[in-house]
């Protein structure tokens, strides 16, 4: 900042103070000893929109470098319900990388959707969640909640919908996503088997030529064992992932809550 | 000609030892349509008339949810009711956030006590013009409170507020033996006859002007107690009830009962 | 001339020197706690059928001077729940005054009956207790100015189950069946793990199995950890309420397994 200003050529000196004051640095040899606010709890998360239902999928392990601190701490949370227990909730989120902030972000989410239905006495809709979503993130841009955030529901039409996040709000609604420690083995596996892409249709044509498969939405038993698929990949390769698999399938009738075994090792 | 010097602020004693500021604002509160509120030993039920400022407008709401185990029913200035209203959802919420449980019912109506009665004693303010009933469920159970603009709050088996409340408080001591065994059902209908003695003589209860609202504890499957939420019945939701009272004129709740029984799928 | 809109109507720099800023500097980096100083090490704690055991030794150390030997790091919240502290023992002196203030004010807002002695229907349970540390733990971090402990927070939850949940110094919070903190979940925790794998595997379990194994557990700490203590407290907390005992003596022990250490200590083979 300082230096930007000092092109002025009048300018050939200390800056002015409403700029940036001058900094005192720490004497010679002086050690500042920070805390760290953040670590990295581990897990996987997952999402994949189908024609009119969206599932969304955690593991449940939670570690801290080669701890494991808990194998079962659910990652999926539903959300803006009346009542405590969630029982007539629509949208589940997901968060995954430090647990305490993925907590904080859920419970600040669910808050605002509370209100929201004091307010409004309807439930929030799932594009006006995931917009607000953004902004929560957002706010925090400069100490961010260290999460990656999915949100599953569905949409005004009643197809399913999965909005992904990056820690500090950038968000764009997808037709699957992986998030987390295992996101780069489990979101190629998805492009694969969710898009089809790389798929082409066989002697369709040479190079360029190539037809592409042609893309259809998933059957919700194909999406349930792709998860399982998914995820049991990612705990062969991954130590940060594993012991349990929770999954959420949210359809119009509500929301249908599983818990699968994963390896423990 | 007479004037009140002593009622320009409510800081101020009359000479007899009055407030007259906060006196006039529980004026307001008997001002506003009757409701009434009753607890039994596993329920809490509020029952309310509404009334429409003219033939063409809506009715106003009286029976308001808080949480998820508390709902509040009010007399007097609406918009009054929407501060504390507000102020009650805020801090149930943030109660239900720091500690995970339902805020106990106390301690909430505590809090808006407080409120109210800093608004007697600073200069300049003026005291809350609405009455409450505050119905709840915590870890003791369910619970019936008053709220008055003076700060006062009591907690009550049942109670009344409102206009011509005072027909209603009478039911309700005759027949405060019962309540505390009292199913929700028989609450709601004790709630609703109460209801109709305060009614003027050619005004009677209809979907329009009738609003119900429940909160309780059941019987969980592992048998500990179950919060049943807070929650308002309007419009064709309350036609059962009503009709269960419409036509017994003794006190006794026997005919209405079994009439009730069939139509009553109305909790969800 | 400058022509800047933040020059204006400022004294020039090149006429009158630069605006002395120093005095906007009074701000030394802030003195709250950026590293633990007197520590507590592990708090190990298992469920079992009807609660849960905890302990915590007596040792309070100075870095690796054992500077506090009857230091008592579980503490009673509401005769309903025990808490156990690791790590800075100032910040846990202050956790413990809090919570004797928690306990005063929520002790008057449900008036129990005298005789009866134990939680009192109402009153914070252990869940509630752990969901209030957890928070403010995760405000002082966000403050960054972290009490430096990790706690174990063990009793019963509001559906009468027993509970056992764990909040650290920036407010992540997890449950499991048996839990250790610092060298414990090493040392401690797979141990326990052996006998409570699931909380159906707790649920087996008897009050004297459990406090057999955390009386297992604190012996293999002593024998491994060098900052810990023979001396220790153990807390049983049930539906009924808490036992705690401040000051035991570690039992059965055996150094056997040391004479086979070898490359540590003076000998040559």
């Amino acid at each position: 900042m300082a230096a930007m200003f000092s092109q002025n050529p009048l300018m050939n000196g200390p800056n002015y103070s409403f700029n940036d004051a001058p900094t005192v640095n720490a004497p010679e040899g002086a050690r500042q000893h920070r805390f760290d606010p953040y670590t990295d709890n581990g897990g996987s998360t997952l999402a994949i929109a189908g024609a009119d239902f969206t599932v969304m999928a955690g593991d449940t392990r939670l570690t801290s470098g080669y701890s494991i601190n808990s194998r079962h701490h659910p990652k999926l949370f539903k959300i803006g319900g009346t009542t405590a227990d969630q029982k007539d909730a629509t949208l589940v989120l997901s968060v995954v990388g430090f647990a305490a902030d993925g907590e904080a972000l859920k419970e600040r989410l669910d808050v605002i959707c509370k209100m929201y239905r004091f307010r409004h006495g309807k439930p929030m809709s799932a594009k006006a969640c995931a917009q607000r979503l953004s902004t929560i993130l957002y706010q925090k841009r400069f100490f961010p909640y260290y999460a990656y955030a999915i949100l599953g529901g569905l949409d005004e039409e009643g197809k399913g919908a999965v909005y992904s996040y990056d820690p500090v709000g950038s968000y764009e609604r997808e037709q699957c996503r992986a998030g987390g420690a295992a996101a780069s083995l489990i979101m190629p596996f998805l492009d694969n088997q969710v898009n089809f892409k790389n798929q082409y249709i066989p002697g369709s044509g040479e190079g360029h030529a190539l037809q592409e498969r042609e893309r259809r939405p998933l059957a919700r038993e194909e999406v349930e064992i792709l998860v399982k698929d998914a995820f049991d990949g990612a705990v062969e390769r991954h130590i940060e992932v594993g012991d349990g698999l929770q999954m959420m399938v949210i359809t119009k009738d509500g929301i249908e809550e599983v818990f699968l075994p994963l390896k423990r090792d | 000609m007479f004037r009140n010097n002593y009622d320009n602020d409510s800081v101020t004693f009359s000479p007899q030892g009055r407030i007259f500021q906060v006196e006039y604002a529980a004026e307001a509160v008997k001002q506003g349509s009757v409701v009434v509120g009753i607890a039994s030993k596993t329920h809490a039920v509020l029952v309310a008339i509404k009334r429409n400022a003219e033939e063409l407008s809506s009715y106003q709401k009286k029976l308001f949810p808080i949480d998820e185990h508390t709902g509040i029913a009010i007399a007097g200035l609406t918009s009054d009711a929407r501060v504390l209203s507000n102020f009650m959802k805020q801090q149930c919420l943030g109660h239900r956030l720091t500690y995970g449980r339902s805020m106990p019912v106390r301690s909430l109506v505590d809090m808006i006590g407080s409120k109210a009665q800093t608004n007697t004693q600073h200069y300049g303010k003026r005291p809350y013009g609405v009455g409450l009933l505050v119905a709840g469920v915590d870890e003791q159970g369910p619970h019936l409170f008053e709220f008055q603009p003076s700060g006062m709050t009591e907690e009550m088996m049942a109670f009344a507020i409102g206009a011509r409340s005072q027909m209603a408080r009478t039911y309700l001591e005759k027949n405060l033996d019962k309540f505390q065994d009292c199913t929700r059902e028989e609450l709601i209908r004790h709630g609703l006859r109460a209801l109709k003695e305060s009614l003027v003589q050619d005004r009677e209860l209809t979907v329009d002007n009738t609003s119900v609202a429940t909160v309780g504890t059941v019987k969980g499957e592992d048998g500990l107690a179950v919060v049943e939420p807070f929650k308002v019945f309007d419009g064709q939701d309350v036609v059962a009830w009503i009709e269960s009272v419409a036509d017994d004129k003794e006190e006794g709740a026997g005919a209405g009962e079994a009439q009730a029984g069939e139509s009553m799928e109305v909790d969800s | 001339m400058d022509h800047r809109p933040q020059a204006w109507g400022r004294p020039r720099d090149d006429v009158y020197g630069a605006y002395d800023a120093s005095y906007l500097n009074h701000s030394a980096p802030k003195t709250a706690t950026q590293s633990p100083i007197v520590t507590g090490t592990s708090v190990i704690a298992i469920k079992f059928k009807d609660g849960v055991v905890m302990a915590a030794d007596n040792l309070a150390s100075y870095g690796s001077l054992a500077r506090f030997t009857d230091v008592k790091r579980l503490r009673t919240f509401l005769s309903a729940s025990v808490v156990g502290f690791g790590g800075d023992v100032s910040d846990m002196q202050f956790l413990d005054r809090h919570l004797n203030e928690l306990a005063i004010d929520e002790a008057y807002e449900h008036e129990t009956t005298a005789s009866v002695s134990g939680p009192a229907p109402g009153q914070l349970n252990a869940a509630n207790l752990h969901k209030y540390l957890s928070k403010l733990m995760y405000r002082r971090r966000n403050d960054f100015d972290p009490l430096w402990n990790q706690i174990l927070v063990a009793g019963v939850d509001g559906a009468q189950q027993p509970f056992l949940a764990s909040v650290d110094l920036r407010g992540t919070t997890f449950t499991s069946p048996s839990l250790a903190t610092g060298f414990g979940a090493m040392l401690a925790q797979p141990i326990m793990r052996r006998y409570a794998a699931t909380e159906e595997d707790a649920a087996k379990l008897t009050r004297d199995q459990a406090v057999d194994i955390v009386k297992e557990c604190m012996k293999v700490l002593f024998y491994r950890d060098a900052r810990s203590l023979d001396r220790y407290s153990i807390a049983v907390v049930t539906r009924e309420g808490v036992e705690l005992k401040e000051d035991e003596q570690l039992e059965k022990q055996s150094w056997a397994f040391a004479e086979r250490i070898r490359g540590y200590g003076t000998q040559t083979v």
